[in-house]
């Protein structure tokens, strides 16, 4: 390694681009509060275990939405791929091991991924939103009609899933099991993706996202690189799907809907994308809102939920987390 | 002759569902072209004009015309107010949040309809002339279909002669193929933007209200149907009234077969015929230029 000269490396600018990457003081908190969650509430891991899955799923978009800008109607698609590949091997009987199960999931929505991936990222715009909503259509009709190994329209329920390890049992009444299960991928998936950001290949993604053309004449892979990413995203949408099958035990044609394709891309945008974290806030204040008001008043949660949606297109657009930003700038500049 | 009637009745039944989505689909596809904004809430307006229509001959003592004409009015009325307030403010703002806002606008009209006018399906009280079958010398079809195809011949004619003929229309195709070239031209695109898009869900309305014989009307319209209106506008390209009357005519006639002969699979073709022609012509089958 070679030392830069002091003056340039005490630059603010060089400090900053050198500090990204480094752990800030409050990034344990999300995590500190999701082991004292497990102790605090036993209760309620069943839909702490559902926000996990949630957070998961919304980090996987965020890295092709936030980082390299590409807006897809159809992301469920490998969510869906991720759990029928899980309650299928499961249910046939073939494969109930619970960890190899995600990476086969998480195999099978990369494949998908790359496959759609090759062909539809050569377009954009419109077409492209149509496209990634088509393919998740296409994956959905087709799940519907293949009664004898996906179940059709009812789904596969009651998936024999192996204990995990050989020891801790599923349990879908006391989903302790699930919920650690479901951290510890989280958190891996997490680690993974934070670096992957940081690293040169995220950041010639924000450079896609901000200004495509650009990236062209400096000469970067701009389609290589969008292919690779939306592959990582599908896989870890397809960890997501597949654990989602795992501890609810069952899969249905709802994990390839675009009820589930809208509600992370609104769940994404609520936290704030392109930000990391935006994936925990935004699911934590659409979960916990969804939770408590839509089981009173089904209607006015959707009406509710349509106007917040527009509020946020219109006047935040980044969502909780910028809002956060704007404040603390101006209480910093005071 | 059982095998030409059977075909005769499949070709009416798929040109009338055909009529129906092209009615609805035209302002979107005319309303994209004019300013790339994904306005994904177009379903939206086809259902507050249908259910206009509706219960005003249901509850208000309409006339089948008088009824339509209501719709239409009333719906090209609200499409302004929104349009002015709210789409207004997002026409130079990123894909994402045009997208966010039409889906939340969507929420926002299903759940506003659940909530006044109720859950459930609203049959379209036809009246009594529009009832029963017709004689065609080649078949018997429902007079109704018949008459739905005799109004969509007549508004694509009417739409055709308006954009080929008229100054407005000249401007409209100005607009969609260089909107800043017109724009440097001295058309004021934000009007004309502001009258295609009340024409646009006016139509939208009448399709809504229309529609409701095949397509049902209720609160989960705008959603159930949205990948319909956009594959339509998709193959027909972008701001070409023609494209997408022969694109709906195409995807009805289409749908329609299938669900007849393969109704299991029908959409399944669908969607992957749709892929497969976005990927060989992005711009749509009868779009113009590359977008």
């Amino acid at each position: 390694m070679t030392a830069p000269s002091p003056g340039r490396a005490a630059h603010p600018a060089a400090l900053a681009l050198a500090r990204r990457h480094r752990l800030r003081a409050w990034e344990p908190i999300p995590w500190v509060l999701a082991v004292a969650f497990y102790f605090a509430f036993p209760r309620h891991l069943g839909f702490g275990t559902e926000l996990l899955i949630t957070v998961l799923f919304a980090i996987s978009l965020d890295l092709i939405l936030g980082y390299a800008g590409i807006v897809t109607l159809g992301h469920a698609a490998f969510f869906g791929a991720g759990a029928y590949t899980v309650g299928m091997l499961a249910k046939h009987g073939i494969w109930t091991e619970p960890i190899t199960g995600l990476i086969l999931a998480a195999l099978i929505a990369a494949a998908v991924g790359l496959g759609s991936g090759l062909v539809l990222l050569r377009t954009r715009g419109l077409t492209l939103l149509m496209l990634t909503l088509c393919t998740m259509a296409l994956l959905e009709e087709a799940a519907n009609l293949g009664h004898a190994y996906t179940g059709g329209f009812d789904g596969l329920d009651s998936l024999p899933i192996a204990p995990l390890f050989g020891v801790f049992d599923f349990n879908p009444l006391y989903p302790r099991t699930q919920y650690l299960y479901v951290l510890a991928a989280l958190f891996l998936c997490f680690a993974f993706v934070r670096t992957l950001v940081y690293s040169p290949f995220g950041q010639s993604l924000t450079g896609i996202r901000e200004n495509m053309l650009r990236m062209h004449a400096v000469g970067a892979p701009v389609r290589t690189r969008l292919v690779v990413c939306y592959t990582i995203s599908a896989a870890i949408a397809g960890v997501a799907g597949g654990i989602w099958a795992q501890a609810n035990a069952y899969v249905n044609l709802g994990t390839l809907g675009l009820d589930r394709a809208a509600t992370v891309l609104i769940i994404l945008v609520l936290g704030g994308h392109g930000r990391l974290y935006g994936a925990f806030i935004g699911a934590v204040a659409y979960m916990v809102l969804s939770h408590f008001l839509s089981k009173i008043y089904p209607t006015a949660w959707q009406l509710g939920l349509g106007l917040l949606l527009v509020v946020i297109a219109l006047f935040a657009r980044n969502g909780i987390l910028g809002i956060g930003e704007a404040a603390s700038r101006v209480l910093g500049r005071r | 002759m059982i095998f030409g009637t059977d075909l005769a009745g499949m070709l009416l039944g798929g040109v009338a569902a055909g009529m129906v989505l092209f009615i609805v689909s035209v302002g979107l596809s005319v309303t994209m072209g004019l300013m790339g904004f994904v306005n994904l809430a177009h379903g939206g307006f086809a259902m507050l004009g249908g259910y206009a229509i509706v219960l005003a001959m249901k509850h208000w003592g309409f006339g089948f015309l008088p009824a339509l004409a209501f719709g239409f009015v009333a719906t090209a009325a609200v499409s302004v107010a929104f349009e002015r307030l709210l789409y207004a403010r997002l026409y130079r703002a990123a894909e994402l949040d045009q997208v966010l806002f039409t889906i939340g606008l969507v929420f926002i009209m299903i759940a506003s309809v659940t909530v006044l006018i109720g859950p459930e399906n609203q049959p379209l009280p036809l009246p009594a002339m529009l009832q029963g079958q017709v004689d065609l010398g080649v078949t018997r079809y429902r007079t109704y279909s018949v008459v739905l195809i005799g109004i969509g011949v007549a508004i694509v004619l009417g739409l055709w002669l308006g954009v080929e003929r008229t100054r407005m229309g000249a401007q409209i195709r100005a607009a969609v193929d260089n909107r800043r070239m017109a724009e440097s031209l001295g058309i004021n695109i934000d009007r004309l933007f502001t009258v295609t898009f009340a024409l646009g869900s006016g139509m939208a309305a009448l399709g809504g209200g229309l529609g409701a014989e095949f397509l049902g009307l209720d609160p989960q319209y705008p959603l159930k149907y949205l990948v319909y209106f956009l594959i339509v506008v998709a193959v027909g390209g972008l701001g070409r009234v023609t494209g997408v009357f022969y694109a709906a005519l195409l995807i009805g006639v289409l749908d329609f077969a299938l669900k007849k002969y393969l109704p299991q699979g029908g959409t399944l073709f669908i969607y992957a015929l749709t892929i497969l022609l976005l990927l060989w012509r992005p711009q749509g089958l009868f779009g113009g230029k590359a977008t």
